[in-house]
């Protein structure tokens, strides 16, 4: 019996315990016409050595390929310790830290990560994840719409170059609280939307808007005017949610330095920072924000706190705010969040350091320079838009996407994202992605391969 | 110590980046960070036995019994995360094509498949990442089914009072209001009460069964039908199936909609917090609106359906595929178990329960609903100890961390006073169940002679008991670098 102890003769020893002669009597409640049958559609039980064959013929179904697709998930190198450490029995099999003084080792290092997560953004709180970057941000734009007291329109502006993945998922989470996502269309030359069209969808809407989005680097790869932007925003008393790439921020702006005063909340998902692509999750979404605002976060947050000798310890905090205390009047409805992840992140940033984190997204950049060089070289490939990019880009194609993305990918070359779906008005055209983990081989094969599939 | 305070300005990491930082100088300085993020300086060596010896603060199942109830805290299964961990599948990029990943498609088509069959639901989405997440879910289509049919005025969700506190947050999500409907001292819900709060207001009803109270709603059929007649779709909070498995089908009690949360049931860790998932079945009649993505077969190949496919779907949860990884450790679980297996599941956790249960009695605690079997859960209420001996729950529940016992939930559910919910599983061998019984009991008798004994536990822990109020009033959420450093 799989994972089940019992002897018969325990067995025997229980049930004389309870009163019953057999474990069915146990069933009794259940009105009997109600029981199941054999569940024939769950075939029988394996032992491990036969999952493990099925499993690893399933695995190598998939062709080992050289990724040039991001559009929200990223392959980066992973220090081997990360992974070694996160999957200890005592992080990976123990539940959320409700008895604190059993947690502290969950709970310590939850604390280090928000503070991790504070000085990357540079705000001033982070709490202890959501679920991915697309909910992060429907939460955030449910968090903002709490949070804008001088605002009642519920109306959000945001631009097209939001991940559309991230507005699909927000628009399914936050409609049913009658919140309206207005879109702002991006400027077709330069790939980024500008302050003045951001000013006219804000007037077309009466003026009175709760909350500005801006994703940056944007879902093309391209830097936004996050400064005018945001400036602007708090002019007219709009929040400012930013989108962002954690890793990224190694480099750029945090938004906490956005503007004169910063992004209000900043969201995103924390996949660069140590999780691997894993077919698109477990991944974490993180959210951080102005003190202002910490009593309309959602989900669990840490705090620092002494026990009773005064001895420095750790508990979750803040917790008015959640499910389980404030039942339909609560934050959000999330409970379970992806700690687990979380654990892999904070002991990513702790062996990479500010230093190690900057040098792997500048190497980002520089290979997704040297990418975009080496592929708009190829007849009938064009950059798409003329705005800094940090490392995505968009590429013109002569052929299809679709096609062309087919032809690579028979030669185990992931080429890109075919934007044709969600951009239309972009024509042919693809997102390509160089992390640090590419080499200039790989890079200069790219080139080649697709110089024979475009010709 | 903070992994902040193990960090000396200029100690580098080990080699796992890029040596140098490479040219960043053709994007315009206005978009470059003014100043380095505070993260700590430390060695790799450092960063390692830091949160080596931070693990070893926590209490998990691999190291204590954890009798958490509603979490379902079995053994995880090491070959589940193994095999999820495959380079194949973790290398994987979510938008990878199709043909390139069949393998992968076809674990998840037969995972939505086998949840089907277990639960009796006409189809599955793996889509949502944790039980709230399904019940976002299940209760947003269960709004978009009545407004497909003009059916508009369904404002209102009902839930018992027993209900987990996501259900009313996810009703209020959803847009609509809540009502709850009281339950009787034998833990069934109030079917009178029931009959009066049901109208044409009525989108749902949301219901765990076996309930938080730990028992099985009997009258299941009989709600069933007043939910349906009254044009109210039935929702079941299966967070917790581990007592049912191949035992009854929610789809044969008549629900419409049902989470499963896999990391419960099926055996995924949690983390110390998460990840999950959430997955959510339903009835023929809520097909259309499924939120993406669900895995389709055509002929011997998978695939991802689309809008076009379903254009009716409430939409997506995620970027990608919601927790893929978790949905893999599940179906490794699910397919080691096989059908014989998951019934083994729930009458052993059920004998577990009931066992544990008895011994409660036995040893004088007092069961907050005495004359029913237990289904995985059961509760005793301490208000007896609480009065006579100025003890309180959270007093057994810090105690029982000092003898090495996971304290059970406390104060869940909201209605039974100084209760305790204790859910042992089916992996607990019969010594754990005695050995956690005779500490309850220790702690009573402790408790006899020096009631301050146990209200100042716990001692042997790395920290004593904690300030949550000072955490609350004096917020410190996160370390910054003093001025001086
Ligand atoms: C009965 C019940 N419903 C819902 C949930 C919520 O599930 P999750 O924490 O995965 O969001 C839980 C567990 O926390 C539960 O026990």
């Amino acid at each position: 019996m799989p994972f089940i102890p019992h002897t018969e003769q325990e067995i025997a020893e229980m049930l004389q315990a309870i009163g019953v002669d057999n474990i069915n009597a146990l069933f009794e409640e259940i009105p009997s016409h109600l029981l199941a049958g054999e569940l024939a559609g769950i075939p029988e039980g394996m032992t491990e050595m036969e999952i493990s064959r099925l499993m690893h013929a399933r695995a190598s179904q998939h062709p080992q390929s050289i990724c040039f697709l991001g559009a929200g998930a990223y392959e980066h190198h992973i220090p081997s310790a990360v992974w070694e450490i996160t999957t200890r029995g005592e992080y990976y099999s123990a539940y959320t830290p409700y008895q604190a003084e059993a947690s502290q080792g969950t709970l310590q290092l939850t604390y280090e990560y928000q503070s991790m997560m504070t000085a990357m953004t540079g705000m001033d709180v982070s709490n202890a994840s959501l679920y991915d970057g697309a909910s992060a941000l429907a939460e955030a734009v449910l968090m903002a719409v709490r949070g804008n007291r001088k605002s009642k329109s519920r109306k959000i502006l945001v631009p097209t170059t939001v991940h559309p993945a991230y507005r699909k998922t927000t628009h399914t989470i936050v409609r049913g609280q009658h919140i309206e996502l207005c879109e702002v269309a991006y400027d077709a030359t330069s790939g980024v939307v500008s302050l003045d069209a951001i000013k006219q969808r804000a007037e077309a809407e009466g003026g009175d808007v709760t909350a500005v989005v801006i994703q940056q680097p944007n879902f093309f790869g391209n830097l936004e005017s996050v400064d005018e932007i945001t400036d602007w925003a708090h002019e007219h008393d709009i929040l400012v949610i930013a989108v962002v790439n954690p890793l990224t921020l190694a480099i750029l702006q945090s938004p906490g330095e956005w503007g004169a005063t910063g992004a209000d909340i900043a969201c995103g998902d924390g996949q660069p920072l140590g999780a691997p692509l894993s077919a698109g999750g477990p991944y974490y979404g993180f959210i951080c924000c102005k003190q202002e605002l910490v009593r309309q976060m959602p989900g669990r947050i840490v705090g620092r706190t002494v026990d009773l000798d005064g001895k420095t310890g750790f508990v979750l905090t803040l917790q008015a705010r959640e499910q389980h205390i404030r039942r339909s009047k609560a934050t959000s409805n999330i409970c379970t969040n992806q700690g687990l992840v979380v654990t892999a992140s904070t002991i990513h940033m702790s062996i990479l350091g500010a230093r190690g984190l900057e040098n792997a997204a500048s190497a980002c950049h520089a290979n997704t320079v040297s990418l975009v060089a080496q592929l708009s070289a190829v007849k009938g490939v064009d950059c798409a838009f003329n705005s800094p990019y940090f490392h995505e880009a968009v590429l013109k194609l002569s052929k299809p996407a679709s096609e062309v993305l087919a032809a690579l990918a028979d030669r185990n070359i992931l080429g890109g994202y075919d934007l044709s779906m969600s951009y239309p008005e972009l024509g042919s055209a693809i997102l390509v992605c160089a992390t640090e983990m590419r080499t200039e081989e790989e890079i200069g094969a790219y080139a080649k391969a697709l110089a024979e599939v475009i010709a | 110590m903070l992994i902040f305070e193990h960090s000396r300005t200029g100690r580098k990491g080990a080699p796992q980046s890029p040596k140098q930082k490479a040219s960043v100088a053709d994007i315009p300085a206005s978009f470059l960070r003014k100043e380095r993020a505070a993260l700590p300086e430390v060695s790799e060596m450092q960063a390692v036995r830091h949160f080596t010896r931070l693990s070893q603060k926590n209490f998990s199942i691999d190291t204590h019994f954890y009798p958490l109830g509603s979490c379902t805290m079995k053994y995880n299964p090491r070959a589940c995360n193994k095999l999820a961990m495959l380079p194949g599948f973790l290398s994987r990029h979510p938008m990878a094509p199709e043909a390139q990943s069949q393998g992968f498609l076809a674990c998840m088509y037969e995972l939505q498949s086998m949840l089907s069959n277990v639960t009796g639901m006409a189809a599955f989405s793996l889509a949502p990442m944790a039980g709230a997440q399904g019940e976002f879910a299940g209760v947003a289509m269960i709004e978009a089914y009545h407004r497909s049919r003009g059916d508009d005025a369904r404002k209102e969700i009902l839930l018992p009072n027993s209900a987990h506190g996501t259900n009313p947050a996810t009703a209020t999500m959803c847009g609509f209001s809540v009502r709850e409907i009281p339950s009787l001292e034998n833990g069934d819900v109030d079917i009178e009460a029931l009959k009066k709060a049901v109208g044409p207001q009525t989108a749902g009803f949301m219901l765990t069964n076996p309930s938080t109270l730990g028992v099985f709603e009997r009258q299941i059929e009989t709600i069933a039908k007043i939910v349906h007649g009254a044009g109210g779709l039935l929702y079941y909070d299966g967070a917790n199936l581990n007592a049912i498995l191949g035992k009854i089908r929610p789809g044969d009690m008549g629900f419409d909609v049902i989470h499963s949360n896999l990391h419960k049931t099926f055996s995924t860790p949690h983390g110390g917090g998460g990840p999950g998932a959430g997955a959510v079945g339903v009835a023929e009649r809520l097909k259309p609106f499924l939120p993406l993505p669900v895995v389709t077969k055509e002929g011997e190949n998978y695939r991802w359906m689309t809008e076009k496919d379903l254009p009716d779907t409430i939409g997506s949860l995620s970027a990608f595929m919601g927790n893929a990884g978790v949905l893999l450790r599940a179906y490794v679980y699910m397919r080691m178990l096989g059908r014989e297996g998951m019934v083994r599941v729930a009458e052993f956790a059920t004998l577990n329960a009931n066992y544990m249960m008895a011994e409660a009695k036995r040893r004088g605690f007092e069961l907050a609903i005495p004359d029913r079997r237990a289904s995985h859960e059961f509760i005793i209420t301490l208000k007896n100890e609480a009065r006579d001996l100025h003890v309180s729950a959270m007093d057994f529940a810090k105690r029982l961390l000092d003898l090495g016992y996971h304290a059970p939930t406390t104060y869940f559910p909201l209605l039974v006073p100084e209760c305790l919910l204790i859910e042992p599983t089916e992996t607990e061998a019969k010594e754990a169940l005695d050995g956690f019984m005779a500490a309850l009991e220790q702690i009573r008798e402790e408790a006899k002679i020096n009631a301050d004994l146990v209200k100042g536990a716990p001692y042997t822990l790395p920290v004593k008991r904690l300030d949550d109020v000072r955490a609350a009033r004096q917020l410190d959420l996160a370390w910054k670098a003093s001025p001086a450093e």
